[in-house]
């Protein structure tokens, strides 16, 4: 029973009008408690004490590290979108990770050079070619590659299908990018928050993280749904432009 | 299934240009190396083997573009779409035909730029070593790209962007693999076999998503 109600929840997001209404609804509520948990979470990581070693710019992780993550969600959530266009065919897939490239792009590059600006005082160096950067640096690159294809073609549910494909395909530099500080031994750190027998950061950064990481989702929910409705709407302004340009054409 | 290997081969053989126009290609980008980091032969003999690497990449990414679209303009693909084989093994029989007309090639004048890049025996034969088991990788992900791309009109740079990215593991580990049978104290045969398992792995990945972007792609 609750399974079947599921399913029709779904296939009700899949009817755009519905979705605009439901989108209506819960946009102002994400979008404030998204404004309050960057309140929290700016304080927070403003007046907690900094690390004895780094000083101040231990504060760089609250912004880098959730970001970073973010920029791996997004893309999680792309091919989650990818399946929905191929194996469901629900119109909404198609524009949802439309709508998400540039976000992830937007991520991954606040996770750069927020890493590099980091990585200037505590490592000495702007960049270096460690596995976890150089894989990260090829997300952008596929992001910025998803985005030119779906630039390329000209109709919109073909470009959905095609760069479905692609997402799926590069999925595989997820695990890559998850894996890269345990597989090679280079510069950046491991895993210090999700790992197998908890946390070994101390509480102290861990509040304001926790609390920022959370507002980070909650912005690109925030801004993927109302991405999702202006996709939605300048298709259909695309359509009524078509109708009425084949209106006036009958008219003459 | 042997018809068409035959007949991607002729094609490509016979309507000019191709595979010659890759190894050139080839020729030519690891010709410029020394022009850009000057002619000393310690110095090209130690990046060589990540050079013949980088140019055989690119050399094989050069002719992908044309992998399906020469079909689709000649009509044939819709003919390969219909008939009753699965797609995924005619676009893996494409796949081979492509890489033993454009990128076999490749790998066999390899020694050659070996020689030019002054490196060793021992390097220029673990060089082709792993290009041959390398470059089967670089074709399959390849074909993906060429799948995605089949509509466009200039797809060419689009598919090499796309594919890039998703080319450097092969990269890594193959250039890796000829380091190690070089300088004695890495162990030659990890990074080998895993070049050999990203072969593999992309074997099955490559033809299946290409199968299912060109059923997706058509119009």
């Amino acid at each position: 029973m609750t399974d079947s109600l599921a399913i029709r929840k779904f296939s009700d997001l899949a009817n755009p009008t519905r979705f605009l209404a439901i989108a209506e609804r819960v946009l102002p509520w994400l979008a404030g408690l998204c404004c309050l948990l960057f309140a929290l979470g700016l304080t927070l990581a403003f007046t907690t004490e900094g690390d004895y070693q780094q000083g101040d710019t231990v504060r760089i992780m609250y912004v880098h590290v959730p970001a970073a993550w973010l920029s791996m969600m997004c893309y999680s959530v792309m091919a989650l979108s990818a399946l929905g266009t191929l194996v469901w065919r629900h119109p909404l897939a198609d524009v949802s990770h439309k709508a998400a490239a540039p976000l992830g792009a937007a991520f991954t590059l606040v996770a750069l050079v927020t890493g590099s600006l980091w990585g200037k005082p505590m490592w000495g160096t702007w960049w270096v070619w460690d596995a976890r950067l150089t894989s990260v640096f090829i997300l952008f690159l596929m992001y910025l590659g998803l985005i030119a294809l779906n630039r390329a073609m000209d109709d919109p549910s073909r470009a959905a299908r095609v760069s479905a494909v692609l997402i799926l395909v590069g999925f595989v530099n997820i695990p890559i990018i998850k894996f890269s500080v345990d597989w090679w031994n280079t510069l950046h750190q491991p895993a210090s928050v999700i790992r197998m027998g908890g946390p070994t950061i101390d509480p102290e950064f861990l509040r304001p993280l926790v609390v920022m990481a959370l507002a980070f989702t909650l912005l690109f929910f925030t801004l993927h749904i109302m991405a999702i409705r202006n996709e939605i709407w300048r298709r259909r302004v695309a359509t009524q432009r078509r109708m009425a340009a084949r209106l006036a054409g009958r008219g003459d | 299934m042997t018809a068409l290997l035959l007949r991607d081969l002729k094609l490509s053989i016979r309507a000019g240009g191709g595979a010659l126009i890759g190894i050139l290609f080839f020729m030519t980008v690891v010709a410029v190396i020394p022009f850009g980091v000057g002619p000393d032969l310690n110095l090209l003999s130690r990046i060589g083997p990540a050079i013949v690497w980088i140019g055989a990449l690119l050399a094989a990414l050069l002719g992908l573009d044309r992998m399906f679209q020469a079909d689709r303009d000649d009509g044939s693909l819709d003919l390969l779409l219909m008939q009753e084989h699965p797609l995924v093994l005619t676009v893996l029989v494409k796949c081979l035909a492509h890489w033993l007309a454009n990128v076999l090639p490749l790998v066999l004048a390899s020694p050659l730029l070996g020689l030019f890049m002054n490196m060793s025996e021992v390097a220029i034969g673990a060089v082709m070593l792993t290009l041959l088991v390398g470059s089967p990788a670089l074709t399959f992900i390849g074909a993906v790209g060429a799948a995605v791309s089949v509509t466009l009109p200039r797809g060419g740079l689009l598919v090499s962007i796309l594919v890039l990215p998703l080319c450097i593991p092969v990269l890594i580990f193959g250039v890796s693999a000829t380091y190690a049978a070089v300088e004695d104290p890495a162990p030659f045969l990890p990074p080998f076999l895993i070049l050999t398992a990203i072969t593999m792995f992309f074997a099955v990945l490559g033809p299946a998503g290409a199968a299912l972007a060109l059923r997706n792609a058509g119009d």
